[in-house]
């Protein structure tokens, strides 16, 4: 199993809990989509399977790793190794160029192989643009270099949250289109959260939270 | 409508009191600096005022001899062909070890004295026949008057306030005894009311020359360049401060441009919307201005002591210690503190005024591109450029200054510049992701820092080129002293008659026995004291001469030449060859300049017979006495005991030598203290610009964190960036401190003291600086650093957030 | 109150009571100070010089001169000496201070200026034989008292002219002892009351030439008035007759002590007591800021005197450090001439 939740629960300082007794578990290579309402708990569900944030209670289990032991730096250690992600904004590093920052969660994990970076970067339509910098970038062309930099590392997982969630319907079939094709084609796993039934609907499985639990 | 525009734009500083304080704190330092300079100049400028009122000195015409005292008879000469004069014999006298000066005047002749006036005025007048019969009376300030009371010879003291705290003011009797020069009158007061008829002075005493109240040694002439230093030190500092207040503000405005955005929206003119903002920081540079008045005030109040003790001992101007608040002052100052907030917000108000009403609330927009970079690199180097060739067009301590700002000023705005080229240079030798990401996000920040390390730069320039200037001061004047002071003892005897006594019992003792022989003359660059010397090897081996002529000291004891100090060599640009006019009549040719630091006038050194051919009259009191230094202390004791002199009219070297270090430490303290406050506000300046920097900062942290940099490391990273940008800009600093040091030295120093001085460079001062710099880097990124740590990772994730 | 001020005012002040203050000094006792003596023998020439053992003495010189176009002119010159202690050094330090007042009157204007100095320098002083007393470059001079030369500067005015003795000295009071008051303070006072003066006076339209008669008063003493006189009006008038008459009034708060001296045309002297000649002030005058009395009658019923005594002009202030009147009249009534007036305490 690569990715196993276990009655995770989790609320913010002074509000009430926003998952209360969720479990999911995602195998190796497939995908699942994630909807709910706004506000339900999508965004927190994916943070913490990411290892970006610590969770109150239950377990989250890593490519084999838990989760719960683990303090700031071993977290940032795992993100680094095994998740990809994609957010619906500001991925990029704004002082970093294209290139750059395709590159770089690859190089900061020890697995940067130039031969496929520019491949993805081709593939992405991206060959065009590597030395320009994040700011001059439409947002699908962003959201582009976010899903190329994610895919460069040749991740187990890649969490993605709306990641065509500011785009235009157009852009965002074809940066959809674009990242579920290089998931197929790495054996990539996919957590994938999004407010659209048809999106949902091209994925292995799909899950809805709602009430702090998973329906 | 108005209030509640304003209520929402207070409303703000509620929510960011941290950022609300930087704004104050910056305009309360720029003030508080400013002002307290300008409190001590003025100060220190109303002392020589009152001083020269009180003395109803610089009103009148005086008599003066060119070779000396005026004898009694002359006074009486002069009286008697109609002439109203009045007499003054002065000199200095030291009491318990403070050289205090005496002014013995006429009391029945002299001008209404206000010092005289306000003892008179007092609850218990003196008795005239008091003052006038013997003993007589002292006239003195309250602070000098324990001292003098401790004295048992001297006559009875009555306090006035209206008197400089170093003069002992009393009646021409009472001074020529305590002078001990009997019948001797230093100068002759014109008084304004003569008869209608009065002889020539040529038939009555040709030997007095007429001097007008401007040719008479002005002591605010003297120190004004010691005050335009001062002044452009204060300046300096205010410019540094003014770097915080820009950034502040900056901030603020960006932070309330959604703010801004909706009141617009909700139609409220962008005039108005200006206008408030402008009364919004008029009021905030009142209250940040108040506050540093108050900061102004007690920092002059520190510092002015030393100030005092500096002009006292270089120019031997009168200045009290003491700080009185004036009014004129603290309006000047608040003048200050709203000119400067609105020259620094000027900008972002500006821009505010510009802003399109649906622009987006980013900070990016706020970033200058790299164009303006360009565009400000011009302009530095313009004003390089432009400061070099005033200067060198005009010359003068102004221009000299004016090359000063334009050096400094002009590096300022090319620091984005080459900060940015250095960083993209070491930014090709990065390795790693880390690496490369840390110097790309260093020089994304380079424009928001660009400010605060221009006021790094600034004060470290100003703190290399300061202290390569005192250090440099320092080794020359410590080298000089020993080369002047070559006689193991200074013996100061109370007349001719008992100078013959002591030179005649010392000579079969000692090894040499060098008479120090000097009178008064007038030159057209101010006062002249002439100096003569008997031949002894002392002075052909060590005198420091820095210009000379072939044989200049045969020449010189032969009576054919004459040494010139420095000082009066670059007034008049008299160099050897040239001559030196003593009077219509008589004129030396110049053998040699030698260099005489801590001395405001002009001097010059002749054989003793031409001393005694032009100056007749010249008493022989003082003597340098060249013997073995070990037996130096004893013969001194012996020599006190023997002839009953003072303690302090026995003098060995090594009392002399401390006593004139001493001096000088005292006159660059100022100096120093300055520097070190200019480099504080400039770390402060770093601390606000990074704090400003800080809610720029999450979308750039937070990807990087997102992809496995955890917090530790990323603050880790703040603290690096922070001093790497410090260090570069010290880098950069050295060689621009450097040419101030040496713009210092061959410019400034020339122009306001007159004497150049050797440039040596100390490499450990610099190590130390660069340490001091870099740890006040790391203070400053110190806050920022800590928030990185401390930061939720709630708040990272909130980026992604979609939310705008 | 300046130092000078103050000095005059201790110092200077035998004619003018009213400062309290100087003269609680002087009307006191003489603190070591010589004290004038009923039946002195005067020493001349000696006497014509200081007596540094009193503590003030003067040598006081009025003149009624006329130019040569009958327009009347009147000159002073004075020169005090007082005494801080009874003793001469030969330094700045001596106790013994010097004041020279001299002044012109014209029927409109009244020129004056004033000169200080200590004495033991030589700025100041007098010396009997030859006779010569001066102040800065104010002089009156010659090789005896009967002939001297006299001249002064102001900073708008001068005089030089010389002076001839036609009579003998005149002693006043009791041979030359001249009692102040009812308590009996006195003070050595003789006069040269007819010296035939010739000589230029320099006016600020121009020199004028001019001739007339010089009344001279030398007077010493050490404690001079009593303390409640408050100030006095001195007379010396010479009639065309050849009489002169000298006359003075002190004011005081126990009431009025007089004195005179008439001299005949021969020149012979004759004291009369207190109570001989009256005073009455005809009318006054506001110069600078006071009423001073310009028009007197002046009555000595013992020698038919009953005469009106008037200014030349009002204006005759002297604004010195202390200040007082001092300028020529004219006498009309029982007798005709002229004279000086001089009125302190006003
Ligand atoms: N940093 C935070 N601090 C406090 N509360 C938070 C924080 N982040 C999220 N929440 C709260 O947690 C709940 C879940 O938020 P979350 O962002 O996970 O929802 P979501 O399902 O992703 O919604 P959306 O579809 O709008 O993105 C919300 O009620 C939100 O207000
Ligand atoms: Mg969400």
């Amino acid at each position: 199993m690569l990715l196993s939740i276990d009655k995770v629960q989790k609320s913010y300082p002074g509000g009430r809990p926003v998952l209360r007794d969720v479990s999911l578990t995602l195998d190796h290579g497939q995908t699942l989509a994630l909807t709910g309402e706004s506000g339900s708990g999508k965004s927190t569900l994916l943070h913490l399977a990411a290892a970006l944030d610590s969770f109150d209670g239950g377990e989250i289990t890593l490519d084999g790793t838990p989760l719960s032991p683990l303090d700031d730096a071993g977290r940032a250690v795992l993100r680094r190794r095994s998740v990809s992600l994609v957010f619906q904004q500001f991925n990029l590093i704004p002082s970093l160029t294209v290139d750059q920052n395709l590159s770089f969660h690859a190089r900061l994990a020890g697995n940067y192989d130039p031969t496929w970076g520019s491949h993805l970067a081709e593939r992405l339509g991206l060959s065009d643009l590597l030395g320009s910098f994040p700011e001059t970038l439409s947002g699908g062309q962003q959201q582009r270099v976010a899903i190329g930099r994610a895919m460069a590392a040749r991740p187990k997982l890649l969490l993605a949250d709306e990641p065509t969630g500011n785009l235009d319907e157009t852009a965002s079939a074809n940066v959809l289109d674009l990242m579920l094709s290089l998931v197929v084609d790495t054996g990539a796993a996919l957590l994938l959260v999004t407010h659209s039934q048809e999106i949902a609907a091209r994925l292995d499985r799909r899950v809805h939270l709602a009430g702090g639990h998973i329906q | 409508m108005t209030a509640a525009i304003v209520q929402a734009l207070l409303s703000h500083w509620r929510t960011h009191r941290l950022l609300l304080a930087t704004l104050l704190i910056g305009i309360a330092l720029a003030t508080g600096l400013w002002s307290a300079v300008q409190a001590i100049n003025a100060e220190a400028r109303a002392s020589y005022a009152q001083a020269n009122a009180q003395l109803a000195l610089g009103q009148f015409d005086e008599l003066r001899d060119p070779a000396g005292d005026i004898p009694l008879s002359r006074y009486v000469d002069l009286r008697r062909a109609g002439w109203q004069v009045a007499a003054v014999l002065e000199g200095s006298y030291r009491v318990g070890g403070r050289n205090l000066r005496l002014m013995g005047v006429d009391m029945v002749a002299y001008p209404a004295l206000p010092a005289v006036i306000d003892a008179e005025q007092s609850t218990n007048p003196p008795d005239p026949a008091d003052i006038l019969t013997a003993p007589g009376r002292l006239l003195v300030s309250p602070d000098l008057a324990p001292l003098l009371r401790e004295q048992n010879a001297l006559p009875p003291i009555l306090t006035t306030t209206a008197l400089p705290s170093d003069v002992i003011l009393t009646d021409i009797g009472v001074a020529e005894t305590l002078l001990n020069k009997p019948g001797a009158i230093s100068r002759l007061v014109v008084l304004p009311d003569q008869p209608h008829v009065l002889p020539p002075l040529s038939e009555i005493a040709p030997e007095l020359e007429r001097v007008g109240p401007a040719s008479q040694i002005d002591t605010a002439q003297l120190t004004d360049s010691f005050h335009l230093n001062l002044s452009a030190f204060g300046l300096l500092s205010f410019a540094v401060g003014l770097f915080i207040v820009h950034g502040t503000v900056g901030l603020a405005f960006a932070q309330r441009r959604g703010m801004i955005r909706t009141l617009r929206a909700l139609g409220v003119s962008i005039r108005r919307l200006v206008w408030l903002i402008l009364a919004e920081l008029t009021l905030l540079a009142l209250i940040g201005g108040a506050l540093g008045l108050v900061l102004g005030f007690f920092l002059a109040g520190a510092l002015l002591p030393d100030v005092a003790a500096t002009l006292r001992g270089l120019y031997g101007a009168p200045v009290t210690g003491q700080m009185s608040l004036q009014p004129e002052w603290a309006l000047a100052g608040l003048a200050m503190a709203v000119f400067g907030t609105l020259l620094a917000s000027g900008h972002a108000l500006w821009r505010l005024s510009q802003l399109p009403l649906l622009a987006g609330p980013g900070l990016q927009a706020w970033r200058s591109s790299g164009s303006r970079r360009g565009f400000t690199g011009i302009a530095g180097f313009a004003l390089i450029v432009g400061g070099v060739v005033i200067y060198l067009s005009f010359g003068g301590l102004i221009a000299g200054f004016i090359l000063l700002g334009g050096l400094l000023t002009g590096a300022a705005l090319l620091l984005p510049l080459l900060l940015s080229f250095a960083i993209s240079q070491l930014a090709r030798t990065a390795q790693g992701p880390v690496a490369q990401w840390v110097w790309a996000d260093m020089r994304a920040q380079l424009p928001g820092l660009s400010l605060a390390l221009m006021a790094l730069l600034l004060a470290l320039a100003a703190n290399i080129g300061v202290g390569t200037m005192v250090s440099s001061f320092r080794l020359t004047f410590v080298g000089w002293l020993d080369q002047r002071l070559t006689s193991e003892l200074y013996v100061t005897a109370t007349d001719n008659q008992q100078g013959r006594e002591v030179s005649d019992w010392l000579r079969p003792q000692v090894d040499a026995i060098l008479p120090i022989r000097s009178v008064e003359l007038e030159h057209e660059t101010g006062p002249l004291f002439l100096y003569g010397v008997v031949d002894d090897p002392v002075y052909r081996q060590n005198w420091p001469l820095i210009a000379s002529a072939s044989d200049v000291w045969d020449k010189t004891m032969a009576g054919n030449a004459v040494l010139i100090n420095e000082q009066l060599a670059r007034r008049a640009n008299l160099w050897p060859g040239d001559d030196l006019q003593f009077s219509p009549a008589r004129a030396l040719k110049i053998a040699g300049v030698y260099s005489d630091y801590g001395n405001p006038t002009g001097q010059a050194i002749v054989s003793m017979q031409q001393l005694n051919l032009i100056s007749p009259g010249v008493e022989t009191r003082r003597f340098g006495i060249r013997m073995d230094p070990g037996r130096a202390a004893e013969m001194a004791q012996t020599l006190r005991t023997r002839f009953d002199l003072p303690r302090q009219a026995v003098v060995q070297q090594a009392a002399m030598k401390a006593q004139s270090l001493a001096i000088f430490e005292k006159t660059f303290v100022v100096t120093s203290a300055l520097n070190v406050l200019t480099l504080g506000v400039a770390g402060f300046a770093i601390l606000t610009s990074l704090l400003t920097l800080w809610t720029q900062r999450l979308p750039q942290i937070a990807p990087v964190w997102a992809l496995g940099l955890n917090r530790a490391q990323l603050s880790r990273l703040e603290l690096l960036r922070s001093v790497l940008l410090a260090a570069l800009t010290a880098c950069l600093a050295l060689p621009l401190g450097l040419v101030l040091a040496w713009v210092l030295l061959t410019v400034i120093n020339v122009q306001a003291f007159g004497w150049r001085l050797p440039m040596y460079v100390f490499p450990w001062d610099w190590i130390v600086l660069l340490l001091l710099t870099l740890l006040a880097a790391m203070i400053a990124a110190a806050l920022p650093a800590l928030r990185m740590l401390r930061l939720p990772p709630a708040d990272l994730l909130k980026v992604f957030a979609n939310e705008r | 109150m300046n130092v000078r001020t103050l000095l005059v005012v201790l110092l200077f002040l035998f004619p003018v009571a009213s400062w309290a203050q100087g003269y609680a000094d002087l009307g006191g006792s003489a603190e070591g100070f010589d004290v004038p003596q009923r039946g002195y023998q005067f020493d001349f020439p000696k006497d014509h010089g200081p007596h540094p053992s009193y503590r003030i003495e003067w040598w006081y010189l009025t003149a009624n001169l006329q130019g040569a176009d009958g327009r009347d002119y009147g000159i002073q010159w004075t020169l005090f000496r007082s005494a801080l202690k009874p003793a001469e050094t030969q330094s700045w330090q001596s106790p013994q201070l010097w004041m020279g007042h001299a002044a012109v009157t014209t029927p409109d204007t009244h020129y004056f200026a004033e000169r200080l100095s200590r004495g033991g320098i030589g700025q100041a002083g007098v010396t009997a034989q030859p006779f010569e007393a001066w102040i800065d470059e104010w002089r009156m001079a010659g090789l005896d008292f009967d002939a001297l030369t006299l001249s002064a500067n102001g900073a708008n005015f001068g005089y030089n002219l010389s002076l001839n003795a036609q009579d003998p000295l005149v002693f006043h009071g009791d041979a030359g002892y001249s009692v102040k008051s009812a308590d009996g303070q006195a003070s050595y006072y003789y006069s040269q009351p007819s010296y035939a003066v010739e000589g230029v006076l320099h006016l600020p339209e121009g020199d004028v030439a001019v001739t007339g008669e010089g009344w001279l008063d030398r007077e010493w003493s050490s404690q001079p008035l009593a303390s409640d006189q408050s100030g006095w009006d001195w007379f010396s008038l010479s009639f065309e007759d050849g009489t002169k008459l000298m006359a003075f009034r002190l004011r005081g708060g126990r009431g009025d002590f007089t004195s005179a001296t008439w001299i005949d045309a021969e020149g012979t002297a004759v004291a009369l007591p207190d109570g001989s000649a009256s005073f009455t002030s005809l009318e006054t005058a506001r110069v600078a800021g006071r009423d001073v009395p310009v028009q007197w009658r002046v009555t000595l019923p013992d020698r038919g005197v009953d005469v009106e005594v008037s200014a030349l002009t009002p204006n005759a202030w002297m604004a010195t450090r202390f200040e007082y009147w001092e300028g020529p009249v004219t006498v009309s009534g029982s007798h005709k001439g002229r004279g000086y007036l001089e009125m302190t305490g006003y």
